[in-house]
């Protein structure tokens, strides 16, 4: 019966992010003063949505703190009220205060409240700045918030509610039942039942409503969480609510003496038994021990002549005051409470008048007569509910709990199931599950392509009922496979298709960024993206967005200068930020362009010299001089501020994008700008790759990093010191990495002219592979080596070839700097320590200045590792 | 003989319910070692390997166990054991390592042959003796007696974990 709400929590987060991600977007485009309707409207929708979903999941503090902003939107939306620079500011607020909350929600961690506070008294503030009558409202707003509960408490913590089902409720689907247990939940309720319409047995429909209740609900909650409770069915019921001053215990008594008792009867018949009573009394005591042990162990603590002197004194009492109901009422309460300490409970009662009257028909033969019969049960039935009703007051949760398990079940779990569900959803979602929102194009064209690939295999099958081939079967066989292949090439492309997501969503958040960072830092600047559509991988998504912050971030604190700066140096005030993105080979490239000073180069090597990663006489070109501020530590920021500026980042930045195989640039004219363009895979999961082989071994090249491949003409190798080999290519002289000797192998040939050159770069440096045999290239799936070894320098992963076998593919990045730290260990230069070109010389030893640090970061056994494995 | 064998499997059951532990043991240089049957995901022939560049020599390479990429050790270089070439009862045991503040890893040792299958209990384990540095006895767990032979029990997340494989490393290196 219970609906698990957790799945449907889990879309409610993720939609009321992006609800929170359109509003803040929207807010930003909103022109102050002049406002376009219909933007606001898209505000308001999504702030209704958030509250609507939030209201529906019980988030009460979320619903309220909406409400108040829906409330604002509402005013901007009808006119009510301007747009001004200070109402989207809150707004503004209100969104990252609305975020916080539900990501603390959604990951079981306590509201900060201090923020919601703040920022609900700003909203509140704005609000009462000018709608006078919006008061009260926000005051309502804000009080439930705070207490969790509404105006209207009644005064004697007592509610009356009529319920009247309209007689086709229960075909909405809805419940009387539910919503009385719901009602349990706010306090102690009393439900009385009028089943003064319920027709005869013949003429009932069984899904129609006939019933009407009459609840009395002891509770100090207010009316309008009662009403809530009626929610669904508020329009296909009769509901009245009201405060209720009476006691609880009366309304009941007065309608359970309603069925009149025969007093007449009742004394005659007990005058006629009154000489046998005390046999009478002795004899009920027998046959209710008799028949009914388990009642016995009441009466422990009395003796059975006391007893039978009890029974009958209460007795003559009862028949004695028949007449005076207020006085029996009264005595009957107190002998019900003294019951109750007994243990005694509703079942007993049963047992010990069907006894008593068995004992009396007995002792009276003729006399008792089937009039006397009813009037003494009907007596009995209702002496029994007096008493009881003695007990309820502090009975009634032990009795639900003890009397009614399969029936209280339900009530006592629901607030259970409501909650903890929703704690472990919350905790599983912040764990990381995270999910994918796929267009439907994408999955109508992954089912259409696996249509097709079953067609293919049908075709193909058929070849194996065939007893032989013969050559036109070959050619089809041929064809089937050709297909086969296009099918799976197709297939795999829809499927990584799922994971790609346009670049937008990366994007989206820098708007709001800028607009913040320039208040902030007193700039103007005009944020242009381009390319938004262009897709990525999810993962490479997820991982990219911090590192484009920063870079954003310091394009606008380092790049764009103060305004009046601008001016002077002839630019327009306004600053230009241009994110843009790009399909390039099998690579995104982004590019993050600004118009402001950009680097300082005399400044850079100014820099790079005092901390010592450049030595004074060292001439570097001017992209080299650039490349010095991915070094780690690195800042020409003259003041630290709270935006950018304290040397971590840019090295960050590199690495960050260097783990998704990715590389990042900077190109900079001072005084013109910079273009910080990083350029990444599209995916971590397969590549295109070349195959080569080394000896026995097939390793895997990215092909994105392989410049070309070239026979070696001897003449063009060139030995530096005697160990360090060069290869000149056109103007460039590319240090020679020989495979075999890095890795340890035996090659077919150590000659360099018997084998190739495989030109790959990596981070803007080129580097020569020596290679035996160049192989098939194809896309590989990547295979992680650290998942059941550990990080292998040189090697980025494996993969599985056609044939099953494991093939390691290359990490030309590592393998450079393999190469380079085998030059550190003097008479072991395999590859170039320099060459002719001073400037060279000078790059590689920036780049060792860098490797030495990253060194003791990372782990010196590994720098070991690779030096020895080469000696 | 019938009434014999099931007499002996009705002990074993009455060992297991006897916080027992079961064994898997392999023979390696005429030694019986075992480790724990839980840890054992399979055991399989032994097939070629793809090498990894610049590791110690006793990480033999990697294979493709149904599409991970499981490393594969040779027990004997491992212990630095005379080399042997691989027959046909040299197997690949392919167990899961776990190690503190890691995941499970897979990975696969080479040994001699697959021997038998033992309840110990924990209260017949012997500690190895200390042979100080002559020997390095941190990954045996410790030493048993079954049918009259010694048989060494691995401590095998021990000895395959990441920090031992670094530990290792820098040994062979120096």
């Amino acid at each position: 019966m219970s609906i698990d709400m957790t799945q449907f929590l889990v879309t409610f987060y993720e939609e009321s992010f992006e609800g929170l991600e359109i509003m803040e977007s929207e807010l930003l485009n909103l022109d102050v003063g002049a406002a376009d309707a219909e933007t606001i409207n898209t505000i308001f929708r999504a702030a209704h949505s958030i509250k609507g979903g939030s209201g529906t999941f019980g988030l009460n503090a979320v619903a309220s703190f909406t409400h108040v902003m829906e409330t604002l939107l509402d005013e901007m939306r009808d006119g009510k009220r301007d747009v001004t620079q200070e109402g989207v500011e809150i707004l503004l607020s209100s969104v990252d205060v609305l975020r916080e909350m539900l990501q603390s929600l959604r990951d079981d961690l306590p509201l900060n409240h201090d923020a919601i506070s703040v920022a609900q008294e700003q909203l509140d503030n704005l609000l009462n700045g000018s709608a006078n009558n919006e008061r009260e409202q926000v005051n309502t707003v804000t009080d439930s918030y705070e207490q969790g509960t509404g105006s209207n408490i009644s005064e004697t913590g007592c509610w009356k509610i009529y319920f009247n089902p309209n007689r086709d409720m229960y075909k909405t689907g809805n419940d009387a039942v539910r919503i009385i247990r719901e009602l349990e939940e706010l306090g102690e309720i009393e439900v009385r039942v009028d089943t003064s319409s319920l027709p005869g047995l013949d003429d009932i429909e069984s899904e129609d409503s006939y019933l009407s209740w009459e609840i009395i609900l002891k509770s100090d909650t207010s009316e309008t969480d009662i009403r809530e409770v009626f929610a669904w069915v508020e329009d296909e019921c009769d509901l009245i609510i009201s405060p209720y001053s009476g006691d609880v215990g009366d309304t009941k008594k007065s309608s359970e003496n309603k069925p009149e008792l025969n007093v007449a009867v009742l004394e005659k018949s007990f005058d006629a038994l009154a000489p046998q009573a005390e046999a009478l009394a002795a004899r009920f005591y027998e046959s209710l021990f008799s028949n009914h042990p388990e009642v016995k162990p009441l009466f422990k603590n009395t003796t059975p002549e006391k007893q039978q002197a009890k029974l009958l004194a209460a007795l003559k009492l009862v028949v004695g005051s028949l007449k005076n109901p207020e006085a029996l009422v009264k005595s009957l309460t107190e002998m019900g409470a003294r019951h109750q300490a007994y243990g005694a409970v509703a079942e007993h009662y049963d047992v010990v008048a069907s006894t008593l009257i068995s004992t009396m028909k007995e002792l009276a033969g003729d006399l008792w007569t089937s009039e006397v019969n009813t009037a003494w049960q009907d007596a009995l039935g209702i002496i029994a509910g007096i008493m009881l009703d003695a007990y309820q007051p502090v009975v009634a949760s032990g009795q639900q709990s003890q009397s009614t398990t399969p029936k209280a079940s339900t009530p006592t779990k629901q607030p259970a199931n409501t909650n903890k569900p929703a704690t472990e959803s919350r905790k599983a979602s912040g764990s990381g599950e995270t999910s994918i929102r796929v267009s439907i194009d994408k999955v109508d064209e992954l089912i259409n392509t696996v249509g097709e690939l079953v067609i293919t295999q049908a075709m193909l099958g058929q070849f194996g009922e065939l007893e032989e081939l013969d050559n036109s079967h070959l050619d089809t066989l041929r064809d089937g496979l050709s297909q086969l292949e296009r099918n799976t090439r197709e297939l795999q492309e829809s499927v990584m298709r799922i994971r790609m997501l346009p670049i937008s969503f990366a994007f989206q958040r820098f708007p709001r960024l800028v607009h913040d960072l320039s208040s902030q830092l007193g700039k103007k600047v005009e944020l242009k993206m381009s390319g938004e559509q262009t897709e990525l991988d999810k993962t490479v998504m997820e991982k990219i967005g911090d590192p484009l912050v920063h870079l954003v971030r310091n394009s606008m604190d380092h790049g764009i200068e103060s305004p009046e700066k601008r001016i002077a140096a002839g630019k327009s005030e306004m600053g230009l930020v241009h994110l843009d993105a790009y399909h390039q080979g099998g690579n995104i490239v982004i590019e993050i362009t600004d118009d402001g000073g950009g680097l300082n180069t005399e400044k850079i090597l100014a820099k790079a010299r005092s901390s010592g990663l450049v030595s004074a006489d060292d001439n570097l070109t001017e992209d080299q001089v650039h490349d010095l501020i991915f070094q780690p530590g690195f800042s020409t920021a003259d003041q630290v501020s709270d935006v950018s500026g304290r040397g971590v980042g840019m090295d960050v930045v590199r690495r960050n994008i260097r783990s998704l195989g990715g590389t990042v640039d900077v190109k900079s004219k001072e005084g013109d700008g910079s273009t910080f363009r990083i350029r990444l895979p599209l995916t971590l999961a397969i590549l295109d790759g070349q195959l080569i082989r080394v000896g026995t071994e097939i390793y895997i090249i990215p092909l994105v990093s392989i410049i070309e491949s070239v026979q070696v003409h001897k003449d063009k190798v060139n030995v530096i010191s005697g160990r360090g080999e060069v290869y000149k290519l056109r103007d460039d002289y590319i240090p020679i990495v020989r495979l075999y000797h890095a890795f340890g192998l035996t090659a077919d040939s150590t000659v360099l002219d018997k084998g190739l050159l495989v030109v790959v770069e990596a981070e803007g440096h080129k580097v020569a592979l020596f290679v035996d045999e160049l192989l098939a290239q194809q896309q590989v799936v990547i295979k992680s080596l650290e998942t059941n070894y550990k990080k292998v320098e040189g090697l980025s992963g494996a993969t599985i070839l056609g044939d099953g076998t494991v093939a390691l593919i290359l990490d030309v990045v590592g393998l450079y700097e393999l190469s380079k730290k085998v030059t550190t260990h003097p008479g072991l230069n395999l590859s170039s320590s320099g060459s002719s070109e001073d400037g060279d010389i000078e790059e590689i030893e920036v780049e060792e200045g860098k490797l030495d640090i990253q060194a003791t970061n990372e782990s010196s056994s590994n720098e070991d590792s690779g030096g020895e494995a080469v000696a | 003989m019938n009434d014999t064998t099931q007499n002996e499997h009705s002990i074993d059951l009455m060992s297991v319910g006897n916080d027992g532990n079961q064994f898997l043991t392999f023979m390696l240089a005429g030694e019986e070692y075992g480790v724990d049957i839980l840890r054992v995901q399979e055991i399989k022939g032994w097939d070629t390997v793809t090498k990894i560049p610049n590791t110690p020599e006793y990480i033999r390479g990697v294979i493709n166990l149904r599409g991970t990429i499981v490393p594969i050790i040779d027990l004997r270089l491992r212990f630095n054991l005379e080399q042997l070439d691989y027959g046909v009862t040299t197997v690949v045991i392919v167990v899961k390592v776990v190690s503190d503040g890691e995941k499970e890893r897979t990975m696969g040792i080479v040994v001699d042959a697959v021997s038998d299958v033992y309840n110990i209990s924990s209260d017949d384990f012997k500690e190895a003796p200390d042979f100080g540095t002559a020997v390095d006895t941190d990954y045996v767990k410790g030493l048993s007696t079954v049918n009259e032979k010694m048989v060494i029990l691995l401590d095998i997340d021990h000895m395959c974990n990441s920090a031992e494989l670094k530990v290792i490393d820098s040994i062979a290196e120096s």
